[in-house]
């Protein structure tokens, strides 16, 4: 540099020479300002991809630079998120390239006190030898005298955060094992939706999509806290609000939704049925339901059968219990004349009724069948158009629900009757021909021991007020993981095959045709099951499924109860489940009793565990909370565990299937480092061995993995296997081998395959429909050609109800689709859910089955009736109608029902390490006198695998925390900031005390209520750690869905921090002492 | 309530961008009269006294609110013995220089010699302490990199440029005897930049949103001089001979007097924003330099020109009182910084002035 | 000096910041951020968005008790901070239904609670059970704070290096290569934006994404928020657009609704990001008035030179009145 350049780089001379006299802009500027670019700038591509957070379905930008990720931001394209990204989806740069990401296998010997490396494909060997001989060890061929075909040594958890393409080929490869228990997060998040939309619609899934709610008139967001769980998916409610709409916020707690609401509702946590059931009770004594809509689209004129008998005549309980098993006999609920199958709840529940042959060994968990295609009724149900014969299903309804007075709603839920007035006023106004309603909820609703029916509630609400199926209007289920969808729908669930096809329960002589026959309904498209159902054995097993041997039917493993993670943690206490896959999921922090989960896993023989960090499922053995307390040590426990590093989101492709059913994909940006794999490679690689090791077996146990169609290209230098041909066999394929574009074209002759027929169109035309991207400013709100949505790219579904019965709009200001008289054809926004040229007047023949059987004006394609069910005949095994039951535990007396407190069909398993609370005016209820309540912050996910461990997040809420009011601060004792210690009959924890006058106190069941809120994402593990809110939940479910109850509890606080070691049992202990707890307390049926 | 929009059969029309969703307003949800305009609702509970018009703010609004107690400003950044340091020997050193050039006219050599080298002593130890008190020291050149007239650090630097050589120059060529012509000039140099030395740390603090130095910021300049004047002649009192101590014994006198007038009428001024120079750590720094002052003229007066321990010990306490002073600014700063209700107050006081003025 | 003054550029309305300061007539326009505080959702997606985008550090992990502020203020750190505060009154319209009647819990102040003053242990005889206390005023302020890229910088005025520098688009950038910590700039924002990092030395505040300027894209903390509560733009039209937000919201009835630093004639000469709020500025730790320091410059030399003229000569006076020495002798 000479002189000269030196000078003239010298500000000063700048100053004196140019237009900055002063020296305080263009002159001060250095050379390397001058030369700044941004890195996005730089990048050497730009890779689009989707927010591996929630359901939201974030579009996200990935620019790489070297190979290496330099950037992830929001893609502006997108017609749900616009380009913006709540902190987690900001936080994606160091969730996937951050220092918490491991890269190698580590390898736990039984007894051993640390880890040790292990070759990768060493791992891979050894965990495919364990996997055949742990089948071979536990195989059952029978139970009780019929065939089962399984293993229940094995057991596998995780899905939500995987791509639709790893589901699929864990549920192929476990189902081609015999392992029945296949579980994800999707049973302890939303599978009380499924069980609760699908049994009222038809369809497990939220009825609309996001962007829609901008045309909504009211929105009643209810067991949701949106603006925190889904803050992207939030801006539709704002945009709502800009064009006036009301925006009411149900909780117990006043949260960041309710501070952006008209009107906030305090609600007491667990009482949402007495609180729905008010409005229900509003809208039909005032006769303010939407009538037209009611008497064609429901089943409100429906006559039930005269053995029904209500909650009201037989004191809280329906006609049918077994006081002794804690069943219901569901007969006596059917409409006059007919057998109703459910197609979304209990399909086999009538099993025997409907094949008359066979003999059922047990029934269980089929209310999720329904998650696309409603229960089924056979014959001519009969119907009082005038709506006043008093067994009609409406007369029942205000029956049943006139208890339900605004008075009955402040005891119950604390709410005042004006507050109540305000709710009731604002839906009733903004429903109607002209205007529509939306409710939005989420687990704040699906984690109750009577979850499903809370749901129903919402659905028999908003069929009275007509917003199902029109533009602002429905249900919108929000979703939890990225592909929490997408893994009930390609299920990793015990109890579902793709599509919701149910896992067939263990019978006695049944071929694919009883079954089919025991699952589908008479009229509507759950009628072409059979078509469903062989072209997916197609899938499985390829040339191996032949008409002759039944398309391989009895390959499939039998089902003989329940085989949810929660029953696996039992299963595995009990020594039966011997060898465990979590991949993605963090039981021993996000399962309720999170101490069971840990005890059952140390009873495992081996554990393999995919992950991106240590997670506590991973290190429970060194340093779990029962490793403090001394209850274990490391060297007792004889678990071998393997940890596998995961690969992210940017280093696979697939697809994630979000809260509104869209199918969006991902594009690999960069290969993953070191041993970190795709689960897709796991599996396919896992999968190969394990067929290699046994193609030469000539055990007929061998069989089904013999016959396993596995043949997938890889592809790059890790053998990766190519996701689009995996999805391309979900979508499945013709005669021809051609690409199917629709469920319709789908046969039961095996000449075509599909391996999800709810997907089927996603790979239309040979392309991969999902990863469409026009953007949104390109197309309508409806967006049809962003992305793909199942069923056949509708957004909305039940969308024919969106007009009225003569196929015009309700409404100018409510049009979606219609009938268009000249082209004879539905038209409108979005795909029409019916028979597109079925016109309104039409009157199906009286022998025409499946979608023939469909009048002019059923809208609900997939019911077996086509109707809307207000009252549920079938599909739920814990009532046709929802009614008010308190939580399993609960400091409250049921004021409604002084002599049910409880659902008298809840599964709650009372074990050493899982006992209940005496509840409502029992002696021992004050020992826990306070009702909690567990949930999220914008600032984590979940249990925490993905947030705590990034320190931009970590920062944002660094500690475990609890949430109490002014006033039972005084009352505890509780120091602002200090330190509190909560207590149930599990556990004892500690947490920071955030003393706030959003938690208020409420009167209800006569007395002062006073709720305390837990965050659950904390654990021992990663950057910001505390005490998981999980150590003091209990393995309490819904029977239809088993769901845990996390959402209310009772517990006692007390100031200060919980003791360490053994002392922490003992307070435990001393508790339950005093509380006079044994293995009875909370178990009864009736009381 | 908006009509305006809806979904017909050409799809959705009057869409509104979700940043327009009126929060809080008018709804069928509410039976309730609006909340109150911003002047009539504060946050938490009030009391409602409010300083009388055109009184002296002494106390705060009992309206003050604040963000969790949280201070408004940051704080320097700076090390108090850096930077206090720093002032104090700058002031040592620009005054000295005056005093310097003084004695060398009035012909007290000894006392000319002696101020000089603690000038140069003086400013390199202020120069090294400013140095050490960046976070970048490898960086301290960039201070000249532009000449910037708004920034009294960079205006500071390009003095102390001038300043130093000249300054090293009359005590290097003083101490060697040589080239007296030169020596001269820059002894005469150095008592004309001196007091700039002196005077502009005070406006370098000034410059700044730190209330009780901001807000003091006519009356610190003096202060700081006077403190200077203290410290110099604390300073001559220690090295020169009790015989030619006469014009020390004066400075000190104006020195003090200068410094506790300016301080004084700063502080009444001030009125409540003043009260960190009275109260906690400031205060009791601000108390032993009036102690010490005090003593340290008392002690010149009646000891300096005869008494040569006592003298020096007077000189001592000098220093040390210029050193509190210094220390002592530095803090309330900090304290006025660190308190919320000196940043929102008085600005609230203003706001509420101006709309009264406005009405 | 005066020179400058007339040209406005220390305190005052400036129409024209950046041609100011030397980046010639066709630079672009001025462009800042309106940060409608009124539908922010507290997510601080914008403050995880800047800290992705500029690699700024963690900044501790410290549970205050200030509502679901973790982050405290801005700072070398945090250069997007979101405040929480939660208010018994009403917004607006809105309504909290808490069961109203029962008793007074005046006593009980949760604020100062928050504020970190413990809550006194109850005696255990009196702590009888409290009742619903008619909580139906309840509103929960969030806001995300950021540098306002002063019309009138301080830091900038004062900054020795010229470290701190004005760009093209009328914002304010520290350049890391430039800084030597000197911690001027530090007390001089009226806002307690720019903060040094102590580990580094350097001072470091929002940049106004100025990397992303320079290719058209919009900052990274407003790409981000969910809700558009930060909007990004070109200042006159950001300052038109929040006009007629007040207007809408005041109409609404939401009467506390105020802009806050959008006016030109404001002691800094207007922020380049200004804010709707709906609370005082202090209650959300804002200056209500703030004034850039160096308005007050010209006054500052002034008394300083009156300082160094008496330090001069009242020194002068003293050895006038000693000049006799060596005839003493
Ligand atoms: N930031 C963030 N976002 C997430 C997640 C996350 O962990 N963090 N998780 C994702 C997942 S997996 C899911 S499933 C979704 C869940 O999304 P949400 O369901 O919105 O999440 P929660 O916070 O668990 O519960 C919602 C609200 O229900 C309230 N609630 C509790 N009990 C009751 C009750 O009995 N009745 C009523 N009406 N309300 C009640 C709680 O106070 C809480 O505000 O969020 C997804 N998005
Ligand atoms: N008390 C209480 N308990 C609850 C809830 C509640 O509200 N209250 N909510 C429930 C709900 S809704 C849910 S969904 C569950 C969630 O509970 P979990 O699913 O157990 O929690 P996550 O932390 O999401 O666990 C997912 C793990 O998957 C990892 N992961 C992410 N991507 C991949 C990948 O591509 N491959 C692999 N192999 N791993 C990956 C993540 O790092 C993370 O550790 O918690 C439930 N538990
Ligand atoms: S976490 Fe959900 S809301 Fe947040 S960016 Fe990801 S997908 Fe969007
Ligand atoms: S807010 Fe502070 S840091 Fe930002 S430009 Fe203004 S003075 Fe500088
Ligand atoms: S610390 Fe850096 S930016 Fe701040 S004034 Fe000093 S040199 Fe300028
Ligand atoms: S503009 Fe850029 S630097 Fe400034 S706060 Fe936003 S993201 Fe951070
Ligand atoms: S300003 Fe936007 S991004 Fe920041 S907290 Fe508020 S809503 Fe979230
Ligand atoms: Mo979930």
């Amino acid at each position: 540099m000479g002189v000269r350049t030196w000078i003239q780089d010298w500000p000063v001379y700048r100053q004196l020479t140019g237009d900055d006299p002063l020296g305080r802009g263009a002159a001060a500027m250095s050379a390397r300002t001058r030369a700044l670019r941004p890195r996005t700038g730089t990048a050497d591509r730009v890779v689009k991809s989707v927010c591996p957070y929630c359901a939201v379905g974030c579009a996200q930008n990935v620019y790489v630079k070297d190979e290496k990720v330099v950037q992830i931001e929001g893609d502006p394209d997108s017609p749900v998120s616009r380009g913006r990204l709540c902190p987690k989806g900001s936080a994606t740069l160091q969730l996937t390239t951050g220092s918490a990401r491991r890269h190698q296998v580590l390898y736990r010997r039984p007894h051993g006190t640390d880890w040790e490396p292990l070759d990768l494909e060493t791992a891979m060997d050894m965990v495919a030898d364990r996997v055949i001989r742990t089948r071979r060890e536990t195989w059952q061929a029978e139970q009780d005298g019929v065939r089962v075909n399984r293993t229940l040594g094995l057991a596998s958890l995780g899905g939500a955060t995987l791509d639709n393409e790893e589901n699929y080929l864990i549920k192929k490869l476990f189902t081609g094992l015999g392992v029945v228990q296949v579980e994800n997060q999707a049973r302890v998040c939303h599978s009380s939706t499924v069980a609760g939309l699908g049994t009222s619609f038809g369809r497990g899934g939220a009825t609309t999509f996001l962007q829609d709610l901008q045309n909504a008139d009211c929105i009643v967001i209810e067991g949701s806290n949106f603006a925190e769980a889904h803050p992207v998916g939030f801006q539709w409610v704002m945009e709502a609000k800009a064009r006036g709409a009301t925006v009411i916020h149900v909780d117990p707690r006043f949260t960041r939704t309710s501070a952006l609401a008209d009107l906030h509702v305090p609600i007491r946590a667990g009482s949402d049925i007495a609180f729905l059931g008010g409005i229900i009770h509003h809208v039909l004594e005032n006769e303010a339901d939407f009538r037209p809509y009611v008497l064609e689209y429901t089943n409100a004129a429906m006559i039930v059968g005269e053995d029904f008998r209500d909650t009201e005549d037989l004191d809280g309980v329906f006609s049918g219990l077994h006081e002794e098993t804690g069943h219901y006999d569901v007969t006596s609920w059917q409409y006059e004349g007919t057998q109703v199958q459910a197609p979304s709840g209990e399909s086999d529940k009538l099993y025997d009724e409907r094949t008359h042959s066979g003999h059922s060994v047990s029934t269980s968990g089929q209310s999720e069948s329904h998650g696309s295609g409603g229960a089924a009724v056979s014959g001519q149900p009969h119907r009082d158009p005038t709506l006043r014969d008093p067994r009609c299903v409406y007369q029942i309804l205000k029956r049943h629900y006139a208890r339900y007075t605004p008075e009955m709603v402040h005891e119950v839920c604390g709410i005042p009757p004006e507050t109540f007035e305000k709710v009731c006023r604002a839906l009733v106004d903004n429903s109607g021909p002209d205007r529509t309603s939306e409710f939005v909820y989420a687990v704040g609703w699906t984690q109750h021991t009577v979850g499903s029916q809370y749901i129903r509630a919402a659905c028999i609400l908003q069929l009275l007020l007509g917003n199902i199926g029109r533009p602002g209007g429905g249900i919108q289920a929000l979703r939890g993981h990225a592909s929490i969808q997408g893994s009930s729908d390609i299920p990793t669930l015990f109890n579902l095959l793709p599509g919701y096809l149910p896992m067939p329960h263990a019978h006695r002589h049944e071929d694919l045709d009883s079954f089919i026959e025991a699952s589908k309904t008479d009229k509507g498209f759950w009628g072409n099951m059979r078509a469903y159902m062989v072209s997916l054995m197609k899938a499985y097993y390829g040339d191996a499924a032949t008409a002759a041997n039944d398309f391989c039917f009895d390959h499939l493993p039998r089902l003989t109860g329940s085989h949810s993670t929660y029953e696996t943690v039992l299963a595995q206490l009990d020594g039966t489940c011997k060898g465990y896959f979590l991949m993605g999921e963090n039981p021993a922090v996000g399962s309720a009793n999170a101490r069971m989960q840990r005890l059952g896993m140390a009873e495992l023989e081996w554990l393999v565990v995919r992950d991106f960090s240590l997670i506590e499922s991973a290190t429970w053995w060194k340093d779990g909370p029962e490793i403090e307390t001394g209850e274990r040590r490391t060297e007792d426990i004889a678990t071998e565990v393997f940890f596998f590093p995961a690969a992210a989101h940017t280093e696979k492709s697939g697809s994630f299937t979000n809260t509104n059913r869209w199918i969006q994909w991902h594009h690999t940006a960069v290969e993953p480092a070191g041993d970190a794999r795709s689960d897709l490679w796991f599996m396919y690689h896992l999968g190969r061995r394990i067929k290699e090791r046994l193609a030469a077996s000539t055990d007929p146990v061998d069989r089904p993995v013999q016959d396993l169609a596995w043949d997938y290209p890889v592809h790059g230098p890790t053998a990766e296997p190519d996701a689009e041909a995996v999805l391309a066999e979900i979508n499945g394929y013709g005669p021809g081998g051609e690409p199917l574009s629709a469920y319709t074209e789908l046969r039961d002759d095996g000449s075509t395959s599909c391996g999800c027929w709810i997907y089927c169109g996603v790979y239309a035309d040979g392309v991969n429909q999902a990863a469409r991207r026009k953007p949104h400013t390109e197309q309508d709100w409806v967006a049809a050609e962003w992305a793909w949505a199942w069923p056949a790219n509708r957004r909305i579904l039940y969308n024919r109800a969106s007009a009225a019965p003569d196929g015009t709009p309700w409404s100018e200001r409510k049009a979606y689709v219609w009938w268009d008289e000249e082209a004879g054809k539905w038209t409108g926004h979005d795909v029409p859910d019916f028979v597109p040229d079925r016109p309104p007047t039409y009157e199906p023949p009286e022998d025409a089955t499946g979608p023939d059987a469909l009048s002019g004006v059923d809208p609900f394609i997939m019911q077996a009736d086509g109707k809307g069910w207000l009252f549920a005949p079938a599909g739920l095994v814990d009532g046709p109608l929802p009614t008010h039951y308190e939580p399993q535990d609960s400091p409250v007396r049921n004021p409604l029902h002084a002599d049910q407190q409880r659902s008298p069909v809840r599964q709650a398993f009372s074990r050493e390490h899982n006992r209940f609370h005496p509840s409502g005016d029992e002696p021992g209820s004050d020992v826990y006198p306070y009702v909690v309540t567990t949930y999220r912050l914008t600032e984590h996910f979940t249990a925490g695998g993905m947030t705590r461990w990034s320190p931009y997040l970590a920062e944002l809420q660094p500690e475990m925390f609890c949430e109490v009011s002014p006033e039972l601060a005084v009352q505890r004792g509780l120091e602002h900031a200090g330190w509190a210690t909560v207590i149930t009959a599990r556990g004892a924890i500690e947490a920071r005390v955030l003393v706030t006058r959003r938690m208020a106190p409420l009167t209800a069941g006569g007395r002062t209520v006073h709720q305390i809120g837990l965050p659950y994402h904390w654990g021992p593990n990663g950057y910001t750690t505390g005490d998981a809110a999980n150590e003091l939940s209990a393995i309490a479910l819904d029977p239809n869905v088993h769901i845990q109850e996390v959402k209310a509890l009772s517990a006692d606080i007390r100031p200060g921090r919980r003791p360490r070691g053994p002392e922490l049992l003992d307070l435990v202990e001393s508790y339950r002492q005093r509380a006079g707890i044994d293995e009875n307390t909370g178990t009864e049926v009736r009381g | 309530m908006m009509s305006g929009s809806g979904v017909d059969r050409d799809g959705v029309y009057g869409e509104r961008p979700g940043r327009e969703a009126v929060v809080g307003g008018e709804q069928s949800v509410s039976d309730r009269p609006p909340s109150g305009t911003p002047s009539e609702r504060g946050p938490g509970r009030r009391r409602g006294r409010r300083g009388r018009r055109g009184e002296r703010l002494m106390v705060p609004e009992a309206e003050f609110t604040s963000y969790y107690g949280r201070p408004v400003i940051n704080a320097p950044t700076w090390s108090a013995r850096d930077i206090a340091g720093y002032f104090f020997l700058g002031g040592l050193a620009g005054a000295g220089s005056v005093l310097a050039a003084g004695a060398e006219l009035t012909g007290r050599k000894a006392m000319a010699r002696a101020l000089k080298v603690s000038s140069l002593a003086a400013i390199s130890g202020s120069g090294a302490l400013l140095v050490h008190d960046l976070g970048r020291p490898a960086r301290f050149a960039n201070m000249l990199r532009v000449f910037r007239p708004t920034s009294p650090m960079n205006m500071g630097s390009w003095l102390l440029t001038a300043y130093a050589p000249t300054a090293g120059a009359a005590a290097v060529l003083e101490a060697a005897g040589r080239l007296p012509r030169i020596g001269r000039a820059a002894t005469g140099g150095a008592a004309l930049l001196g007091p700039a030395v002196a005077a502009y740390t005070a406006v370098l603090i000034g410059d700044t949103a730190v209330p009780a130095w901001h807000d003091g910021h006519r009356e610190l300049p003096f202060v700081f001089t006077g403190s200077a004047a203290v410290a110099a002649a604390g300073m001559a009192l220690i090295a020169s001979p009790v015989a030619e101590n006469g014009p020390a014994v004066g400075a000190a006198v104006f020195g003090t007097a200068l410094e506790s007038a300016a301080s004084r009428i700063m502080e009444r001024r001030l009125g409540f924003v003043g009260e960190p120079y009275q109260q906690g750590k400031s205060g009791r720094l601000k108390r032993a330099a009036q102690g010490l002052s005090a003593a340290g003229t008392a002690g010149a007066l009646l000891w300096g020109r005869r008494n040569r321990i006592a003298a020096a010990l007077s000189g001592a306490a000098l220093l040390a009182a210029s050193a509190c002073t210094r220390f002592g600014v530095f803090q309330a700063g900090v304290a006025s910084a660190e308190d919320p209700k000196y940043t929102v107050v008085p600005q609230r006081e203003r706001l509420r002035k101006q709309a009264a003025g406005d009405a | 000096m005066s020179s400058i003054i007339g040209r406005n550029l220390l305190a005052g309305a400036e129409a024209d910041p950046a041609g100011d300061a030397g980046h010639g007539a066709d630079h672009p326009e001025r462009v800042g951020f309106f940060t409608d505080t009124s539908v922010c959702i507290g997510c601080k997606a914008c403050e995880v968005a800047c800290k992705e985008w500029n690699a700024v550090p963690e900044d501790g992990l410290e549970l205050t008790g200030m509502s679901y502020d973790n982050t405290q203020g801005l700072g070398a750190d945090t250069w997007r901070h979101v405040a929480f505060i939660e208010q018994d009154k009403p917004l607006g319209h809105a309504v909290t239904g808490v069961d109203p009647g029962g008793v007074d819990h005046s006593g009980v102040d949760v604020f100062a609670l928050a504020a970190g003053t413990t809550a006194p242990a109850p005696p255990r005889e009196q702590a009888e059970v409290p009742t619903p206390d008619g909580r139906t005023e309840l509103r929960w302020l969030m806001a995300s704070d950021v540098c306002k890229h002063c019309t009138h910088a301080a830091c900038l005025d004062v900054c020795p290096t010229g470290a701190l520098f004005r760009t093209e688009f009328g914002t304010v950038v520290v350049q890391e290569d430039i800084c030597n910590g000197c911690g001027y700039c530090v007390p001089a924002c009226p806002y307690g934006v720019i903060d040094q990092r102590k580990e580094d030395g350097r001072v470091f505040k929002c940049t106004l994404c100025y990397d992303r300027l320079g290719e058209g894209m919009e900052p990274a903390c407003a790409k981000a928020c969910p809700t558009d509560s930060i909007q990004f733009g070109p200042l006159d039209e950001l300052r038109e657009r929040a006009a007629a937000r007040l207007g809408q919201l005041h109409d609404a009835g939401v009467a506390d609704a105020q802009l806050y630093g959008e006016s030109p004639q404001d002691g800094v000469g207007g922020d380049g990001a200004f804010f709707l709020l709906l609370d005082r500025p202090e209650v959300y730790g804002l200056p209500p008035d703030p004034v850039v320091t160096t308005r007050d410059l010209p006054s500052m030399w002034r008394h300083a030179g009156a300082a160094a003229a008496t330090l001069l000569g009242g020194l002068a006076a003293v050895f006038a009145l000693h000049r006799d020495y060596r005839k003493a002798r």
